[in-house]
């Protein structure tokens, strides 16, 4: 991983053992802009290692906003600009010696709806491994059996492998997006309304999904399903016009929130 | 609301107004609807007319000969196009080699890398302009650039000149068939790391490659059929042509040729060469229709 080997020594060593990091990701007085309308506000959190970081809030509050600036995939939009710093490992993803294009390739990404390439399930899962130029069938073979099994796939689909990933059912197919997006062994993964488009049953397996990928990862999630936080995350961030209202470890967030705001929102009284 | 009440029940009650009402507006719509079945039919007429028309005046001559012997000297019988047939192939051929690369290539950047910038604005327009030249411009505007600079008409010139006339077809369809790639498509590519030329070659193309395909079946069916780009350009030769820098016979011009002579025999083999250049055409558009339409 780029972004790991590149990190001050003493910090690589520090997260070779528990305890994990608390400032995995750091977030440092970041203001985000789409053109002149500001969507993020001075923002500053640190999302720890190997936990499942929540962010929650109304539509058009800035968690998906905050999200995907921490793989930059907010830079395919014309117009953007931000100040202020985000820092994965200690090492800011905006230096100037970062490639946009490592940095996406140590992070994982799933989206709201399920995306998988009309290809096969195979190919599907190989493709991070094929774009940084692996094509040896035993590296890519060892790629798919494990990545489908961290995702819990891998008994449904291990023998129609080479079958269209579009044959799928909606679940199966988000869940193929998460080992897709787990290939290349990322430190990070980042999932925006994983389960929004999901029926109650696909969401119970996605869900037990992250639950059991943090011990590997670093997880971040934008969800709008209050009890999809509570049941999954340990820490949540709650959004509100572009600011961070309230970060706090997840039981505090939804029984004793420190803030009105945050209290009207999870009771239900706005958003 | 009352007549809407009232009117669901005419059903039931048989009110004699009401029914007549319902019959109107039955023979009305009857009326509507026969002259649609009528005129829809009406605009088979002209193809199956030509169809028929060809198939009576062309099947007698068609035989393996006018695929491989050379058109008969004036007033003779027997031979074929042979050479007619091969050269209309190696025009579209160079045609194609010169279009489908320069048109898929500006589809790409137009649609994929720039979309908004002024080169992409003027590209898309200069193309539609394109679509509404007349052929015969493409014919002249190629002897101007080639048959004038090189001295002879030749195959090259063809080719360049239908290569002018396919250009906007398959660079507004391919870029038709990259807009109807899903995004959450690219957006899972860049997501995972792929640079941009990996999203494009990995994930766009060969999913907008059916319907680009199409797009360059449609301008080889139009482009085969052109005699007035290739009069100017390529001429037409009574012999095989030995090499592309001269002078070469293509169907269309031979079609063009022979029905303005007054023997029958070489009318007759006008017929039998509109026979072939139809079934060749009608081919290449099923063809775009069926294989590479699997998608949907």
């Amino acid at each position: 991983m780029q972004i790991s080997n590149e990190a001050p020594a003493k910090l690589t060593t520090d997260h070779t053992n528990p305890p994990e990091r608390p400032d995995f990701i750091s977030v440092k007085d970041f203001n985000f802009f789409y053109g002149k309308k500001q969507a993020l506000h001075t923002i500053n959190m640190d999302i720890p290692e190997r936990q499942v970081t929540a962010f929650i809030g109304p539509s058009g509050c800035g968690k998906s906003t905050l999200l995907r600036n921490f793989n930059r995939m907010n830079e395919l939009i014309d117009g953007i600009h931000h100040t202020g710093d985000i820092r994965i490992l200690g090492k800011s993803i905006y230096d100037k010696g970062v490639e946009v294009i490592s940095l996406r390739r140590s992070i994982g990404m799933v989206f709201q709806k399920s995306n998988p390439f009309p290809k096969s399930i195979y190919e599907n899962v190989v493709f991070a491994l094929r774009i940084s130029g692996i094509s040896k069938k035993s590296d890519l073979d060892e790629c798919v059996e494990r990545s489908l099994r961290g995702a819990a796939l891998w008994n449904e689909v291990k023998d129609r492998l080479h079958e269209s990933a579009l044959g799928l059912s909606g679940g199966q197919m988000q869940r193929l997006c998460i080992a897709r997006a787990i290939a290349n062994r990322p430190k990070v993964l980042l999932m925006d309304e994983p389960c929004s488009a999901l029926d109650p049953i696909a969401t119970v397996k996605v869900e037990e999904l992250i639950r059991e990928l943090k011990r590997q990862f670093t997880i971040v999630i934008v969800t709008h399903n209050m009890q999809q936080a509570t049941r999954c995350s340990d820490k949540t961030a709650f959004f509100y016009l572009g600011k961070l209202v309230e970060y706090a470890d997840t039981p505090k967030i939804f029984s004793n929130p420190s803030e009105k705001q945050t209290e009207d929102y999870i009771t239900g009284r706005f958003g | 609301m009352d007549s809407i009440a009232s009117h669901s029940l005419d059903f039931f009650d048989g009110d004699r107004s009401v029914s007549s009402k319902t019959v109107a507006r039955s023979v009305t719509n009857r009326i509507l609807s026969g002259i649609c079945i009528t005129l829809s039919l009406l605009t088979l007429v002209p193809l199956a007319s030509i169809i028929i028309l060809l198939l009576q005046k062309g099947l007698p001559l068609l035989g393996t000969a006018i695929f491989t012997e050379l058109p008969p000297a004036a007033g003779m019988s027997g031979g074929g196009f042979g050479n007619a047939i091969l050269g209309t192939l190696v025009m579209i051929a160079i045609g194609l080699a010169i279009s489908a690369p320069a048109g898929i290539l500006s589809a790409i950047f137009i649609n994929e890398y720039a979309p908004t910038s002024r080169l992409a604005q003027a590209v898309r327009l200069v193309a539609k302009l394109l679509t509404g030249i007349p052929s015969i411009i493409c014919g002249v505007f190629a002897f101007a650039a080639v048959v004038m600079t090189t001295g002879t008409f030749s195959a090259y010139a063809g080719g360049l000149a239908l290569a002018v006339l396919m250009l906007p077809t398959i660079l507004l369809t391919a870029e038709q068939a990259l807009m109807g790639v899903q995004s959450a498509y690219r957006e899972a590519a860049l997501g995972l790391g792929a640079t941009r030329f990996q999203t494009i070659a990995r994930v766009v193309l060969p999913d907008a490659f059916p319907a680009i395909m199409t797009g360059v079946m449609l301008a080889v069916a139009r482009a085969a059929g052109e005699t007035a780009p290739l009069i100017f350009t390529a001429l037409f030769s009574q012999f095989w042509a030995k090499s592309l820098n001269e002078p070469t016979a293509s169907l269309s011009v031979l079609i063009y040729n022979f029905s303005t002579v007054p023997f029958p025999h070489q009318i007759g083999m006008a017929w039998t060469a509109s026979l072939v250049l139809v079934a060749f055409v009608t081919i290449a558009n099923i063809a775009a229709q069926t294989i590479f339409s699997r998608k949907n």
